[in-house]
């Protein structure tokens, strides 16, 4: 790779497979996860929901629940004492203002979404709380509802809050639009639509919360996100140090545990009662109401020149937030940045919204808004080469975006983009194109390329500590409060330790994710755990090793940079060598301290001014390029992907083999998006609250995916790398539907791409309408 | 009722009412938690076990249908603390990401592996379809279970 930095030599343990100690925690089923705690006398809590999408509580009596045999408690809204979480987003337009209200705990006069918690009951057992939850007599008045974004801005729709149903409005415009399509010689426009989705972990939302025995509420629940202790403590009205939030190992999370799920309830229950609760929420509560991917109607003009260099881009975004705001207007803006994809232009408008409606509420999913955007920009890439007669291929090149070039919102990208090497690597990785089995059985391939952020938005003054330290028998201690959803987060703060301290990785312990007794390291959202918390125990690390070199250097009477440690020892480069036990030992004696509070600041900036571009929104960004080929049953319209892809620079894989785990697993959740999943509401009411109506891929649904690590080094990571978490979900569904038109001549721009809107795109059935 | 329950190889008496399920037992009555709950519907594959050596979802068999046979779960895999062949597949292949999926996973390919040794990666991928994973996207998975098939 031309300006590629060369990588760091001599790394003993980073960019190794080395097996992960979770792992081996895993396959003995040894790890406790968030549903495996129990503690001595404990209650069990469960969620009255409400079953009307739009409706107003006239009256709610919960005697005949707390008469119930073995309920201790019932509370509604009027018990909470704080029943409002809120927001604060700023930098959208001045039409839409400040964000208003996030979260209600416990629904007030009014339910705004199907599954609207409105009680909390917690009881001696799990029967006896669902029986009460039955009991609760709740008077519902159904009202008017709006279930559409588009019809929820339309005047005079039922207003979703009081302030209207406009949520969020962003905008950015660089360059001179008009003149650009002016310019142009040949221009395409689409619009697509893409679907709600849900994160389906495999591990539903739980936890145990009890009263400990110095009065700290602890909460030790399946969390992405520690920090929220500091939201149990406001709804409480208790002093943020009264509350501990412990996060077992996730049994998955994919943004889905990003908001609070139990950790409010458990806290009420367990403050209230004095006594400690459980609450694990159904599979069948889960997938009615937990937030989801926002649903997207996106419409793309796009001109280009016959050279296929793109001149100017039109980008209309709308989304759906369902009944709450939640992170809606963060994750549009992750939408209005990635909305021109990772491709230069020179004049670019983007109009992007999102609606309140009475549908389940959306918010984080990975991927976080720069997700549904790829179905549009590269379904538009490949609509352009085909108007243009050039090679998708070739049209993507032209226009791809190169270190020094700006996205529309005028972020300058400063890092190598090594968007030509992954696009010629991941079309050459589908090798040979495979022979149709039968005439009716059509062959296509397509591509897809994508850019997505990694760690939170510059304004947010993000940051991450850990704690670095050496107990007397040479043992390693890392604690960083970072929560490990089962990408390998733990493991990998290890190995840069070990990497950095020369000892064996089976030398380090680590402890992750306690609010009270880990350095607090921020959440495991936006793809920023490695890069943010390895730089933490990165800076830890060197620093301890450079007070304990210095103390070795004196012990050995020589210079500090002629003294090195390596497996356990301190070694001169005389040949001497002291072991670590006998420099720690001595650091006792001379006050040299053994451990290391290291504390990492991402790259800051302040709001920018997105309609005149004024700069940058985060730190940096991850490349992809995903190749599909995919064989289309012309009789039944049936797709099936035979090969995929998929291709990202990393910037250094820490550990190769979850890299490729990471580039596998969000290929496949891509791949159920663009095929089979979605979360089916009418009029409000969800209709697929079960795995058995809810699919997601299963092993036979799905080929092996082939993961390109590509290492350019030019991450802000430790050691060069970038985030790997998010990017691969977000280019498949792309890849699939260009490969579809490849094989047959026919769009699709619905997702998910079913076989019925394949065999009604090929004229197969009538549409309806 | 009175129930005597062989998991892995050791018996437990339990008093349980007669509609509970092995899962509700396994967990709750027992605190076995090396069986996973994810769906409770008996889609997901989450709560596998083995009962007198094939797979089941234990959210769909009543306890006391198990109450004269065999029960593994994964912890039934080790021997004399060393990991089952098959679980140091896993780990060699990097076949783990959450884990919440891992027990039951390796629980149904090994009875499957039993009955059909040497099977190869299509055959494989199709004994595991009722066991849901949400983060490997299977193919670490299946490098796991081949490897462990071609001995």
């Amino acid at each position: 790779m031309a300006d590629a930095v060369a990588l760091e030599r001599g790394l003993r343990l980073v960019g190794q497979r080395v097996i992960r100690h979770d792992a081996r925690d895993k396959v003995m089923a040894a790890t406790a996860y968030a549903g495996d705690w129990a503690m001595p006398g404990m209650l069990h809590g469960v969620v009255v929901r409400s079953p009307y999408p739009s409706a107003r509580i006239r009256s709610l009596d919960t005697a005949p629940a707390a008469a119930m045999p073995g309920v201790a408690i019932v509370i509604t809204a009027r018990d909470v004492p704080h029943n409002t979480l809120w927001t604060d987003v700023p930098g959208q337009t001045t039409e839409v203002g400040p964000l208003r209200a996030r979260l209600h705990v416990l629904a007030e006069d009014r339910v705004r979404h199907q599954g609207e918690p409105i009680a909390l009951i917690a009881a001696e057992t799990l029967e006896q709380a669902r029986d009460a939850a039955e009991a609760v007599d709740v008077d519902y008045e159904p009202l008017p509802g709006v279930f559409d974004a588009a019809a929820a801005l339309e005047p005079g729709a039922p207003a979703v809050h009081d302030a209207g149903n406009l949520l969020a409005h962003w905008t950015v415009k660089r360059g001179d639009v008009a003149a650009g399509f002016a310019r142009a010689e040949v221009i395409v426009e689409g619009e697509y639509r893409t679907q709600l989705v849900d994160s389906a972990y495999l591990e539903p939302e739980s936890g145990v919360a009890w009263i400990d025995s110095d009065g700290v509420i602890t909460i030790r629940l399946s969390t992405q996100v520690i920090e929220h202790f500091r939201d149990v403590a406001e709804v409480l009205n208790v002093p943020q140090n009264r509350v501990r939030v412990i996060g077992a190992y996730l049994g998955g999370g994919f943004g889905g545990k990003e908001d609070v799920t139990v950790e409010v309830y458990l806290g009420l229950l367990t403050w209230k009662t004095g006594r400690p609760v459980k609450m694990v929420w159904t599979r069948q509560e889960s997938l009615l109401a937990r937030a989801k991917r926002h649903p997207y109607r996106l419409r793309y003009r796009t001109g280009a020149l016959r050279t296929g260099e793109i001149v100017a881009q039109e980008i209309e975004i709308l989304g759906d937030s369902g009944g709450y705001a939640y992170l809606s207007a963060l994750v549009l803006l992750y939408s209005t940045v990635t909305a021109a994809g990772p491709y230069r232009v020179s004049a670019a408008s983007v109009d992007a919204r999102v609606a309140y409606t009475n549908n389940p509420p959306t918010s984080a999913m990975r991927g976080f808004g720069g997700m549904q955007t790829v179905f549009g920009y590269e379904s538009q890439m490949d609509r352009l080469a085909r108007a243009l007669g050039l090679s998708p291929l070739e049209v993507r090149r032209v226009n791809a975006i190169r270190r020094g070039d700006a996205l529309p919102v005028g972020q300058v990208i400063e890092t190598y983009v090594a968007l030509p090497e992954l696009i010629d690597r991941a079309w050459a990785g589908l090798g040979e194109p495979t022979r149709p089995r039968a005439p009716h059985l059509r062959i296509g391939r397509g591509v897809a390329c994508n850019l997505q952020p990694y760690g939170r938005i510059v304004w947010l003054h993000d940051w991450s500590s850990a704690w670095v330290g050496f107990e007397m028998d040479g043992s390693l201690v890392v604690r960083c409060g970072c929560p490990d959803v089962g990408g390998g987060q733990a493991s990998s703060l290890c190995q840069i330790a070990a990497e950095v301290l020369g000892v064996a990785l089976e030398r380090v312990s680590v402890h992750i994710a306690d609010s009270a007794l880990t350095p607090l390291a921020g959440t495991t959202t936006a793809s920023r755990q490695l890069y943010m918390s390895g730089n933490a125990v990165l800076k830890a690390s060197r620093e301890l090793r450079d007070q304990l070199l210095a103390a070795a250097a004196r012990l050995l009477d020589t210079g500090a940079d002629a003294v090195a440690m390596v497996d356990g020892a301190v070694h001169a480069t005389d040949g001497r060598s002291l072991p670590l036990v006998e420099l720690l030992r001595a650091c006792a004696r001379m006050g040299v301290p053994r451990s290391h509070l290291g504390v990492y600041h991402a790259p800051a900036g302040e709001p920018v001014d997105l309609e005149k571009g004024s700069g940058k929104v985060f730190p940096d960004y991850t490349f992809g390029c995903h190749a599909a080929e995919v064989e289309v049953d012309t009789q039944t319209g049936v797709v099936r992907v035979l090969k995929l892809v998929a291709a990202h620079d990393v910037g250094r894989a820490i550990n190769p083999q979850s890299v490729e785990g990471q580039i596998q697993g969000g290929a496949v959740m891509g791949l159920g998006y663009a095929l089979m999943e979605e979360v089916v509401v009418q009029d409000g009411i969800n209709l697929t609250t079960s795995f058995a109506s809810y699919l997601i891929p299963t092993a036979s649904d799905v080929p092996d995916v082939e993961p390109l690590v590509v290492e350019s080094g030019e991450g802000l990571g430790p050691f060069g790398a970038r985030g790997i978490g998010e990017p691969p979900i977000a280019p498949p569904a792309a890849a699939i539907a260009n490969a579809i038109e490849d094989a047959t001549g026919v769009r699709i721009t619905q997702l998910p791409i079913t076989p019925e809107r394949v065999a009604r795109a090929l004229g197969l059935i009538a549409d309806p309408q | 009722m009175r129930l005597s329950l062989t998991i892995n190889g050791r018996s437990r008496d339990v008093d349980v009412e007669p509609h509970r399920t092995l899962l509700e037992v396994l967990r709750d009555t027992l605190g076995i938690f090396d069986v996973k709950e994810g769906c409770n519907e008996g889609v997901c594959g989450a709560c596998t076990v083995l009962l007198d050596g094939r797979p089941v979802s234990s959210c769909l068999v009543l306890a006391p249908t198990a109450g004269s046979r065999a029960i593994t779960t994964v912890r039934g895999l080790e021997g004399g603390g060393e990991l089952h062949p098959l679980q140091q597949a896993f780990l060699r292949h990097g076949a783990v990401q959450c884990g919440f999926c891992t027990p039951g996973m390796l629980l149904t390919a090994l009875a499957f592996l039993e009955r059909h040794p040497g099977a190869d990666r299509e055959t494989l991928r199709h004994a595991i379809e009722g066991n849901l994973c949400r983060c490997t996207g299977y193919a670490k998975i299946l490098d796991a279970l081949e490897y462990y098939a071609r001995g």
